[in-house]
């Protein structure tokens, strides 16, 4: 089916079922109960999941593939962000124009940028990628505020021209992101007894994005480039000396690598038309390079994994609060409540990067191939074939 | 035996029946007149604050009080400033008789966390108001997502002119003072203490309050004859000035003005002190550092260096008023300390809304801020108040104040120089340092 295999026909129909049904799946607990807490199928938060799917999906190509590993990649996301913005401002609401654009600059970029530093290899590119992207940080936040509104980020106005689109709606408030008419951010709501279940058409346009990049991914995986690619990891040097010029092929890589995240940044301004600075930061460079491992590198499916793993997280424990925690264990004697919700909070809430560290230390240590590695052994444990079929085409070489 | 129950029959009939139920209640959802309208017996808050950054102290203190804010509404606690407002109507049993609850989120001090943190209270909490915030690009940010979502956005800490100049809202409500208002409060003072003969040389965080505050500084100041050297834009994440500290020494300047807050404030005037800054003396003239905005959690950060040190403040604790004397009070018995100004200013705009709430008799948005829009007010600490219709402003005096030399507790560190009064820092509402914005019309969402 469309070019694919049996088994990656069924990991992507996998991934489909899992984008459709989303909002079901990730509200597992009703609306009013205690659990609520633990839902996350709002229309913000599957946004997330999925946009930040899409951006490690196309990381996961550049390191997963030729073990180049960014540490810039932020930039990329954070130039679709305004490219789209820009578009918002300047031509419609449409995003579609948008959305291609962002793609076209964050290309372009990437284009200048692996040019420059896919002259070395190792830790030396990752140090020129991160310089590269600190260096736009820096530009967006500061040097280019007439371009980008410095820290307080690229937003839209009442003033701003739309040329094929209207400048403001008839009761004088900023149009939505739309495609072609249907609103980004408008959202039905299902009550089926005590649940809550909310469908986003945003959140389904990136579904729908997410499974073609994913599907994409799987063929670039599944080609003879993708072949080249992983020979460049394995042996660089071996590849030269048979007088390969291996330089095409990694700077393709990496210019792919980053459309994905130009899209990514493009769908995050389609969501949410704001694009800011410290999109850019090195921190965020970071958050991709963890959703990557965490998920399991070089694996098809890991990336979103660990994309959705990392958002939760961030999302989800960093809202539970002193007082939730105080109303979970209220019915504990008060000395052992309190300490309790003492050792606790430092974990929630604005301690959930404490959480995250400790599984992510876990995982590495345990789990080298991340949390597919994981979800395979939990197959092998319990799987009824025996595991002689379980040689996969994803392999687990630690990161470098 | 043939008609058996099977499982998988069984699962069939119960998946086809509960659809069958399930689907009259489909489209039962699109009746809200409004986003979250409040069913049931309880109203959601949202407090968005900063819980890490150079803004967390702040941020803990802005939670504090709207804690102590929410205990007051559901009618718990001595009821603080509920009474001594002007305005009778919340009788402490909740907003409309609903009781209020609340949840909290962490801005990070960034743009794009304080939006999400503030989606995911709208979008999963059900919050109907959002409010916090201490950075005005936050705030900037936030008030445009409440206007497209629909809610009410109540201004915590900011102070940039832009919040509610060039980027205000209708759905956007500030109760704090802003940049030109410490221009027009200061500038008096300072001429009068140091002269009118000065070269000032700015230091400014590089964000939308930062451009602001230099501009209306250097307005005020120049337009009482003092001289500016230079304007040096640093990072709001840097946490180390030496740097710019060392170019102030090489020029001829004589005041340092630091267009710098929380702790990024606290560490400009330290390394500023530790370079031998207040010891100098150029033009024949002692060197001064001002602080145009000033709060006492910032004072308590940067201790013995604050003593003598000018600046503008919203609101402070020593303040001999009922309204702030009731205030300082509850919070006292609840936390052990004196709040702090942006404690003070969250305290009030959750009252300012909750009292809009009763006297409007509804929680749609739209209703909500008309009866914000021109509302005058007392009893909440700074006199009589005005929230101005044309731009969402509260107008009401200003406080100069100067670092204690003396102080005879950790927290009596300033002392309030002047009550500048309202209508000294009352400007029009298309002034060009707030020209090129518009309201828009308020925005019920749903």
């Amino acid at each position: 089916m469309l070019g694919l295999n049996k088994k990656d026909a069924t990991l992507l129909g996998v991934v489909a079922v899992l984008v459709i049904f989303a909002p079901f799946i990730l509200n597992p607990f009703p609306a009013d109960s205690a659990m609520a807490q633990f839902n996350a199928g709002y229309p913000d938060l599957m946004q997330r999941f999925v946009i930040f799917g899409i951006f490690a999906v196309g990381f996961n190509l550049l390191f997963g593939l030729t073990g180049y590993l960014s540490f810039g990649h932020a930039a990329f996301l954070g130039v679709g962000s305004y490219s789209a913005v820009w578009m918002f401002k300047l031509l419609s609401m449409n995003v579609i124009p948008a959305i291609l654009l962002s793609m076209v600059i964050a290309g372009l970029f990437a284009l200048l940028i692996g040019f420059i530093s896919l002259r070395r290899t190792g830790i030396y590119f990752s140090i020129l990628t991160l310089a590269f992207a600190e260096m736009s940080f820096r530009l967006a936040y500061s040097v280019l505020t007439p371009i980008t509104n410095g820290e307080t980020g690229l937003q839209l106005t009442l003033e701003d021209p739309r040329i094929l689109g209207q400048t403001a709606t008839e009761n004088g408030g900023i149009p939505v992101t739309n495609l072609f008419g249907l609103e980004m951010r408008s959202t039905e709501v299902l009550n089926l007894g005590g649940w809550t279940f909310q469908f986003n058409n945003g959140y389904y346009m990136a579904g729908a994005l997410l499974l073609v990049a994913f599907y994409i991914s799987i063929r670039i995986f599944r080609s003879p480039f993708g072949m080249m690619l992983r020979a460049v990891k394995s042996n660089q040097q071996r590849m030269n000396y048979t007088g390969l010029n291996t330089k095409p092929y990694t700077l393709a890589a990496f210019v792919i690598s980053g459309m994905y995240a130009g899209l990514a940044g493009g769908l995050m301004a389609s969501m949410d038309p704001l694009a800011g600075a410290e999109r850019m930061q090195w921190t965020a460079s970071g958050e991709v390079v963890l959703m990557t491992i965490l998920g399991g590198a070089g694996t098809l499916i890991g990336p979103v994994l660990g994309a959705g793993f990392i958002k939760y997280f961030e999302n989800i424990f960093s809202k539970i609060n002193e007082a939730v925690l105080h109303s979970w264990f209220h019915a504990l004697p008060d000395g052992l409540e309190n300490a309790i919700v003492w050792v606790l909070e430092h974990f929630v809430g604005s301690g959930w990067h404490l959480t995250l560290g400790l599984l992510f230390m876990l995982v590495v240590t345990f789990l080298p191939g991340g949390l597919v590695e994981g979800g395979q052994r939990l197959g092998r444990l319990f799987g009824r074939k025996k595991d002689a079929e379980e040689k996969t085409a994803t392999q687990s070489t630690p990161a470098e | 035996m043939t008609n058996k129950l099977t499982r998988r029959g069984l699962l069939k009939t119960g998946a086809v029946g509960g659809a069958g139920l399930a689907l009259p209640t489909i489209f039962t959802t699109g009746a809200h007149a409004f986003t979250n309208e409040p069913s049931g017996g309880t109203v959601t808050l949202g407090f968005n604050v900063p819980q890490s950054g150079p803004y967390a102290d702040e941020g803990a203190d802005e939670l504090r009080a709207y804690m102590l804010a929410v205990e007051h509404l559901n009618g718990e606690g001595d009821g603080g400033m509920l009474n001594t407002f002007s305005s009778k109507v919340l009788e402490g049993n909740g907003i409309l008789g609903k009781k209020v609850e609340y949840v909290t989120g962490d801005t990070q001090t960034k743009s794009d966390a304080a939006r999400a943190s503030a989606k995911s209270m709208i979008e999963k909490d059900g919050a109907i108001m959002i409010t916090g915030g201490s950075s005005s690009g936050v705030a900037v940010a936030v008030q445009s997502l409440c206007q497209e979502a629909g809610v009410i956005f109540m201004a915590g800490l900011t102070h940039s002119n832009d919040t509610t100049g060039k980027d205000k809202k209708a759905n956007g409500f500030r109760h704090f003072f802003n940049a030109y208002m410490s221009g027009a409060a200061l500038a008096p003072v300072l001429a009068k203490t140091y002269g009118t003969d000065r070269k000032a040389y700015h230091l400014t965080a590089d964000y939308t309050w930062g451009w602001t505050q230099e501009e209306s500084i250097v307005a005020a100041t120049e337009a009482l004859g003092w001289e500016t050297v230079q304007t040096v834009k640093t990072p709001l994440s840097a946490t180390d000035f030496s740097s710019y500290i060392t170019p102030v020494l090489q020029t001829d300047a004589d005041v340092l003005i630091l267009n710098h807050y929380g702790g990024n404030m606290v560490n400009s005037l330290t390394n500023a002190v530790q370079f031998g800054l207040r010891e100098k003396v150029v033009n024949g003239k002692n060197f001064e550092i001002v602080v145009p905005l000033f709060s006492r959690l910032m004072a308590r950060g940067a201790g013995e260096n604050v003593k003598g040190i000018l600046g503008s403040t919203n609101w402070h604790w020593s303040l001999q008023d009922e309204g702030s004397q009731a205030f300082v009070k509850s919070f006292g018995t609840k936390y052990g300390f004196p709040p702090s100004q942006a404690a003070h200013t969250c305290y009030v705009q959750t009252l300012l809304y909750a009292d809009a709430v009763a006297r409007a008799g509804s929680f749609n948005p739209c209703a909500v801020g008309e009866a914000l829009e021109g509302f005058e007010f007392d009893g909440m600490g700074n006199g009589p108040t005005l929230y101005r219709a044309e731009d969402h402003q509260c107008f009401k005096d200003v406080l100069v104040v100067r670092g204690k030399e003396n102080p005879t507790s950790e927290f009596d560190l300033l002392e309030v120089v002047e009550v500048t009064p309202v209508g000294q820092v009352t400007y029009a509402p298309d002034h060009p340092m707030f020209a090129g914005g518009a309201l828009g019309s308020c925005n019920p969402g749903a």
